[in-house]
């Protein structure tokens, strides 16, 4: 039994780390916020020759054929950088379902594009309800195909499939087809862009076996925690730097205990969150009992300490804090439409008694 | 990152299972209830015969009575002891904290002296580090001992020393150089609790229980071959029995956690709140979700951290934060459970009418204690800041 992380794991999370800070640093995330998409075709290429846009997917689709504890260290890495654009919708979320949902010929059409970074995917899941589970979306396919109006889908107009969570199935749907229009939702966070995508009878494939959305969600979700995580680290080293730096009353403001108290709050917060986070991608990957239950555990923590984290980074930096040059900001923007995604903490506490109290498996005696 | 058991581990669980299948006594249940004192006999037996099949001290080293076995290794027998409802230890402190410390900065001789009778529970030991002015600034502790030929003589007081009533050793942190920086100046003793002019005290504590005591020392003679470590060097040597008792001491409280909110979800679905099982209250379910998960992490931490320790070799700063995690957790868990219990919370284990004969009522108070004991949360945090995050001193 080992938690820390074998060496070619360590690796891949150091060589990313390198790779974002090298091609998309703070002032290309700044530019790529203030376009329309926040994609850049060259950043993408450039991702796809380190494998990323593959990384989970098998050998016989162009994947890398890794596992979800490596995917969750590329997106803790891509969350430390604010890494904007598809990566996570493609990968993490779309990419996911397909490989768990879709027939083999299904996965052929639609990850082989994606692990050659050809192509750029996305899930439309809410409806005007803005319900997470599932079962609560409305759009059904009728004749082979859908109308209706989706929400809050990340990375539209970017994609060039869209995956469908509606009644009784999971469909694909060419993003050139007709009857699709895609509008941008003007969201918090500037660097994911969000987008009301309408289906206007729009031809749609129904993708392999619906069961198995439940885990592909489950897979975005522990992604998104991770991502969460490499946010948090950056918002604590930047701001134990400033307190180290920043002096008032003739002494950093990190020797003072209200301010070094938090810092260690923010400590305890992170590692609290990365601990679970690495937990949910192993529990996935191995397949195990409590997967689902262990993911919401850590969407849970993730939602409340992700936003605590934040509140306490900007806090201690002051009135720089509090500036659009100040990049806490958008890690605090990107922060908060993560707390919601895939449900929020209140949501995922309902998850978790559902699974551990009404199941009716816990017994006093095992302990 | 691979949470499996080896092949070794699995071996070292199946044997495990199988030794405490046959040895784990079946009539704990009946003594579980009784005070410590009554019981305590029945503990020492009982870690005598752990230690007789080699399970007292399994991640000591092997010339020293333990099995060489992992931290991990260490995980799994305490989550064996719990789920075969094993008895708890009697020499907690010596085989948690000081047996270790010893092991690491004793002589040969201290070894070959003190390290059997930890494991067999023959000497219980305590620990001598707090005073009345000494709490968290511990470094700034009175108790002296002077040099008197071959011997230390000890005067001063120490207090909240767990197992003092029964102890028969003493770590004890005096003050050997009073004009040196007040870290410079400490040395670690070992201190027969039999030495004339060695005076233990019990000291009532808010629950009504007298589980700490004080220990009052006039011209206690102590040879000076018991010297722990370096002479003014004990600074070093306490802070590594402390980081034992704040790392991987606390990892077994993960296990009485979750009997505790597995045992609140069992009641949760029998009392009623609004006609309905409290079990089907929306803010109920969220409150047990939300302490269920945290014990979750607790354990995953605590995991973690063990990774980085079997790493580096030795418990470090950052096993803070555990005691920061559980010690506030509790807080919130014994909370959850008076709201879920209602007026039954409060009522004591003597009360007809209690519920699991009053353990509610006492743990509420007694986590009151968790974020004190062991170093405040408050000295937790500055030591994180510090140490791990390189603050500057805040003091």
């Amino acid at each position: 039994m080992q938690f820390g992380l074998s060496e070619s794991q360590q690796m891949l999370k150091d060589n990313a780390r390198k790779f974002f800070a090298g091609e998309c640093p703070m002032d290309e995330v700044r530019r790529l916020m203030e376009t329309d998409t926040a994609y850049d075709a060259a950043l993408w290429a450039k991702m796809t020759e380190q494998g990323y846009t593959g990384i989970i997917f098998p050998e016989e689709y162009g994947g890398v054929g890794l596992g979800k504890v490596e995917l969750i260290l590329l997106m803790e890495e891509a969350g430390r950088a604010l890494l904007p654009g598809p990566f996570f919708s493609t990968v993490a979320l779309a990419g996911a379902a397909i490989d768990i949902v879709a027939t083999p010929e299904q996965k052929k059409k639609y990850l082989v594009p994606i692990c050659s970074g050809e192509a750029r995917s996305t899930v439309a899941m809410l409806e005007a309800s803005a319900s997470w589970d599932p079962i609560d979306a409305q759009m059904a396919l009728v004749k082979g195909r859908l109308t209706g109006e989706k929400l809050f889908v990340p990375d539209a107009a970017v994609a060039n499939s869209i995956i469908v969570v509606a009644r009784r199935g999971v469909f694909a749907v060419d993003a050139r087809a007709p009857g699709i229009s895609i509008k941008p939702m003007e969201g918090m966070d500037l660097t994911r862009k969000l987008y009301s995508v309408r289906f206007n009878n729009t031809p749609a494939e129904r993708l392999g076996n619906a069961a198995g959305l439940a885990r592909g969600l489950d897979v975005a979700t522990a992604a998104l925690v991770a991502e969460m995580v490499g946010g948090m680290q950056r918002t604590l080293d930047k701001t134990v730097e400033y307190a180290k730096m920043r002096k008032q009353f003739g002494k950093p403001i990190g020797s003072f205990q209200a301010v070094q108290h938090q810092c260690a709050d923010m400590y305890l917060e992170t590692e609290s969150a990365r601990s679970v986070a690495y937990y949910a991608a192993w529990a996935l990957e191995e397949n195990t009992l409590d997967a689902a239950v262990a993911v919401s555990i850590a969407k849970m923590y993730a939602s409340d300490a992700c936003r605590a984290v934040g509140n306490r980074g900007i806090q201690i930096h002051g009135g720089m804090g509090f500036t659009w040059e100040s990049d806490l900001h958008l890690y605090y923007r990107r922060t908060k439409a993560s707390e919601t995604a895939f449900g929020d903490a209140t949501f995922h506490r309902e998850r978790i008694a559902r699974l551990v109290i009404d199941a009716g498996t816990v017994s006093a005696k095992s302990a | 990152m691979d949470l499996n058991l080896t092949a070794e581990e699995r071996q070292f669980r199946d044997d495990l299972r199988a030794w405490l299948e046959v040895n784990v006594p079946k009539d704990w249940g009946e003594w579980r209830e009784k005070p410590i004192e009554v019981s305590f006999p029945y503990l020492r037996a009982w870690q005598r015969k752990l230690h007789e099949g080699g399970w007292a001290a399994v991640s000591w080293p092997k010339v020293y009575g333990g099995r060489g076995a992992s931290l991990m290794q260490q995980a799994i027998l305490w989550e064996e002891m719990a789920r075969a409802e094993a008895p708890p230890m009697a020499n907690a402190l010596g085989l948690g904290l000081i047996g270790p410390t010893i092991i690491a900065y004793g002589t040969e001789e201290q070894k070959k002296r003190f390290i059997p009778k930890i494991l067999s529970a023959e000497e219980i030991w305590c620990q001598g580090f707090s005073e009345p002015n000494a709490g968290s600034d511990l470094a700034s502790l009175q108790t002296e001992a002077r040099l008197d030929g071959d011997h230390y003589v000890v005067n001063g007081q120490k207090v909240w020393t767990s197992y003092g009533w029964v102890g028969n050793w003493c770590e004890l942190v005096v003050r050997t150089d009073a004009n040196a920086p007040k870290h410079k100046g400490l040395t670690v003793l070992l201190v027969d609790m039999k030495s004339p002019g060695f005076e233990v005290r019990p000291l009532r504590q808010m629950t009504g229980e007298s589980e700490f005591h004080e220990l009052f020392f006039r011209d206690v003679r102590v040879p000076a071959e018991n010297v722990l470590g370096k002479v003014n060097d004990g600074w070093n040597v306490a802070v590594s029995t402390l980081m034992y008792e704040r790392g991987p001491y606390g990892a077994r409280l993960h296990l009485l956690f979750k009997r505790n909110i597995n045992r609140l979800i069992e009641i949760s679905r029998t009392f009623l709140r609004n006609g309905h099982p409290a079990a089907q209250d929306p803010l109920i379910r969220q409150k047990i979700a939300q302490c269920y998960a945290e014990i979750e992490i607790m354990r995953l931490n605590q995991l973690r951290a063990f990774g980085r320790v079997t790493e580096t070799g030795v418990p470090g700063p950052e096993g803070s934060i555990q005691k920061v995690f559980w010690s506030e957790l509790n807080q919130r868990v014994q909370q959850v459970a008076q709201e879920l219990l209602g007026p039954y919370g409060q009522l004591l284990s003597g009360d007809s009418h209690a519920i699991d004969k009053g353990i509610w009522s006492y743990g509420y108070l007694r986590s009151r204690g968790n974020t004190i004991e062991a170093g405040t949360s408050e000295v937790q945090r500055n030591i994180i800041g510090h140490f791990v995050l390189g603050l500057p001193r805040s003091y």
